[in-house]
């Protein structure tokens, strides 16, 4: 997992040192490109205006959480029974979060903990608050601020999935990421 | 207080609690409490309707059938159908001891209400042997209008523990949480009630998860978990005004507090260093924090032992929860407590400090059992599959807990020799997290 985490953060150097900075993303950055004007202008304006196409697949328009199908689309992490250790499926959405929030700064998350509903209540507060805590310490690996993760448990006090089964099990014990 | 000045007083008093408990009670659902299994013989009592002497037909309040039925739910008792019984007594001199050994009843209790003044109430009774044909107990105490009830349970202790010698509990309260759907949201209630289910209260509300409540010792608050403003925080709330102070809103998990048994102190589960999940004492009145566990293991659900000298909390640094005891200062070393099972947890000690109630897995189904600390040895009390949340009554004799019925929570107690369960029933929403309260201090 640490080999694929370095392919991908070496990845992302080697795309910033292309120049290629980003065009846009969320509507609040104002794009500056041909026609535009930046504020303070000069400096780095030049830098600024390319900003389409680019070695891996990162266009002129980044996905947002949570749309689309690339491994940004996922919002939830999901856990072994009593477990708080990150499964390896999960390793590509998470490294794609933890890019997308190391690329803009202003964006914060918040890491909702969730257990199934087995086993004491404070005890699955505690269980949540580790799965939430793992999910972070991938995501700060990443280049992420610790100022851009809030984190907190629900233990089992808000389950996705009523019913005891296993399979209403399985999609509780989970880590939302939860942007504004 | 001059009588004219306490009469009204007392009656809008009066009127406003019945209003109060009126438009709460839709909301709130009183409690319904059944015997599931009780002892193989429970014992044949006759409580005769007491007699009343006052104006208007009837007492306001119903006490033989208060005592009745406290009796009856506590499973050891057997009350006699009103209606086979051939005479009414209410006097002592009036009783004749053939009449109920005939039908075969082993204690007789009789009374009389009588009004005084209005809303003042001298209330009599005895209890009797009815094959030795002797008088137990005999009392008289004054009472109004509002505390007819509280008296009426007082009267049910003192014959209770007359014939058990056991203390009796139906004069204390519960606290628990219920969670309903209403419109689109899901509404969390903290309620107080008798321990028979009446006169629920609503003491909070919200749209986000209420957890943990803990009595003080005095009876007088409660702390709590409250979720509003989407953070977990700890709040300490004064039950009589409703005014609340939150003790705990640090980063991370602010948890399961429990009140030390002096009162001056919250034994309470934080993560603010670096997320892990420990346990930590705060001192109410200095607001010192002293850290009691330091281990990368999720360590919660503390409670203190009476002596006020330790703490039992779960842990699972063994590599699933069990049950630990650490001294109640800082630098202290955990030892183990539960060997059997590969789970246990959510620790609460007797009044007397001789066991342990926890949740404990057994065979694929959590179920509450009793531990003794000292040798770790385990016996399961109850049958459930998800059984939780289990409290001691302040005479150690019952557990009250949490279970689910039909997919709904509901609550259940299971006396401490394993003999009497009991299902306790809401009428609306679900029903969990109880915690009885201490004796009342009066």
């Amino acid at each position: 997992m640490i080999r694929s985490l370095m392919t991908l953060l070496s990845l992302g150097v080697v795309l910033a040192g292309c120049g290629g900075n980003s065009a846009t993303v969320p509507s609040s950055t104002a794009a500056s490109g041909p026609g535009s004007s930046s504020p303070g202008g000069g400096g780095s304006a030049g830098a600024t205006t390319t900003g389409i196409g680019g070695p891996g697949g990162l266009g002129a328009f980044q996905e947002l959480p949570g749309e689309g199908d690339g491994p940004l689309s996922g919002l939830v992490v999901y856990f072994d029974f009593d477990r708080s250790e990150i499964r390896s499926d999960f390793n590509e959405m998470l490294a794609a979060h933890g890019d997308y929030l190391a690329s803009n700064s202003n964006v914060q998350v918040r890491l909702e903990g969730h257990t199934d509903e087995r086993g004491s209540r404070e005890y699955n507060i505690g269980l949540g608050e580790q799965r939430a805590q793992s999910v972070r310490r991938v995501l700060l690996l990443q280049g992420v601020s610790t100022g851009q993760l809030g984190t907190v448990s629900y233990g089992e006090e808000r389950p996705a999935v009523l019913g005891s089964n296993e399979e209403s099990n399985s999609l509780n014990r989970r880590v939302e990421l939860v942007y504004p | 207080m001059r009588m004219e000045i306490y009469r009204s007083w007392v009656g809008a008093r009066v009127l406003t609690g019945i209003i109060g408990v009126l438009i709460l009670s839709s909301a709130v659902g009183q409690l319904r409490v059944e015997i599931r299994r009780g002892v193989e013989r429970p014992v044949p009592m006759a409580i005769v309707p007491f007699s009343w002497e006052g104006s208007g037909v009837e007492a306001p309040f119903d006490v033989a059938g208060l005592i009745s039925a406290d009796l009856g739910q506590s499973g050891r008792f057997q009350p006699m159908d009103l209606r086979d019984m051939v005479s009414r007594p209410s006097l002592p001199e009036d009783v004749s001891f053939q009449d109920w050994r005939i039908v075969e009843v082993d204690y007789l209790v009789i009374g009389r209400v009588i009004e005084d003044v209005p809303d003042r109430y001298t209330v009599i009774f005895q209890l009797f042997n009815v094959l030795r044909g002797e008088e137990i107990l005999g009392f008289r105490l004054t009472t109004t209008g509002t505390e007819l009830r509280r008296d009426s349970h007082r009267i049910s202790d003192m014959i209770f523990e007359s014939l058990t010698g056991i203390r009796g509990v139906f004069g204390t309260r519960i606290a628990y949480v219920t969670e309903r759907q209403e419109g689109t949201e899901q509404q969390f209630r903290l309620i107080v009630s008798d321990a028979d289910g009446a006169n629920a209260l609503e003491v909070a509300r919200s749209s986000e998860p209420l957890m943990s409540p803990s009595w003080s010792p005095d009876g007088r608050k409660l702390a709590y978990v409250s979720f509003e403003g989407a953070q977990s925080s700890v709040y300490v709330q004064t039950l009589r005004t409703g005014a609340r102070d939150r003790v705990s809103a640090r980063a991370g998990i602010n948890g399961a507090p429990v009140f030390s048994p002096d009162g001056r102190k919250l034994v309470l589960t934080l993560s603010r260093d670096q997320g892990n999940v420990d346990i930590y004492m705060l001192d109410l009145t200095t607001q010192v924090l002293i850290r009691l566990t330091r281990h990368l293991a999720i360590d919660t659900e503390a409670v203190w032992a009476p002596d006020g000298e330790s703490i039992f909390f779960t842990s699972d640094r063994a590599g699933g929860p069990q049950i630990y005891n650490v001294p109640a200062r800082p630098g202290a070393r955990a030892q183990r407590v539960t060997f059997e099972g590969s789970y246990n947890a959510r620790p609460r000690v007797s009044p007397s400090g001789d066991r342990l109630a926890v949740v404990h897995e057994d065979r694929g189904n959590y179920r509450i059992a009793l531990v003794d600390p000292d040798t770790g040895l385990t016996q399961v009390l109850s049958d459930g599959r998800s059984d939780e949340s289990p409290s001691f009554a302040p005479n150690g004799a019952l557990i009250i807990y949490a279970t689910q019925e039909n997919g709904r929570g509901v609550l259940a107690s299971v006396s401490v020799d394993g003999r009497i369960h009991r299902q306790i029933a809401s009428v609306a929403g679900q029903v969990r997290e109880p915690v009885w309260s201490p004796f009342p201090r009066s």
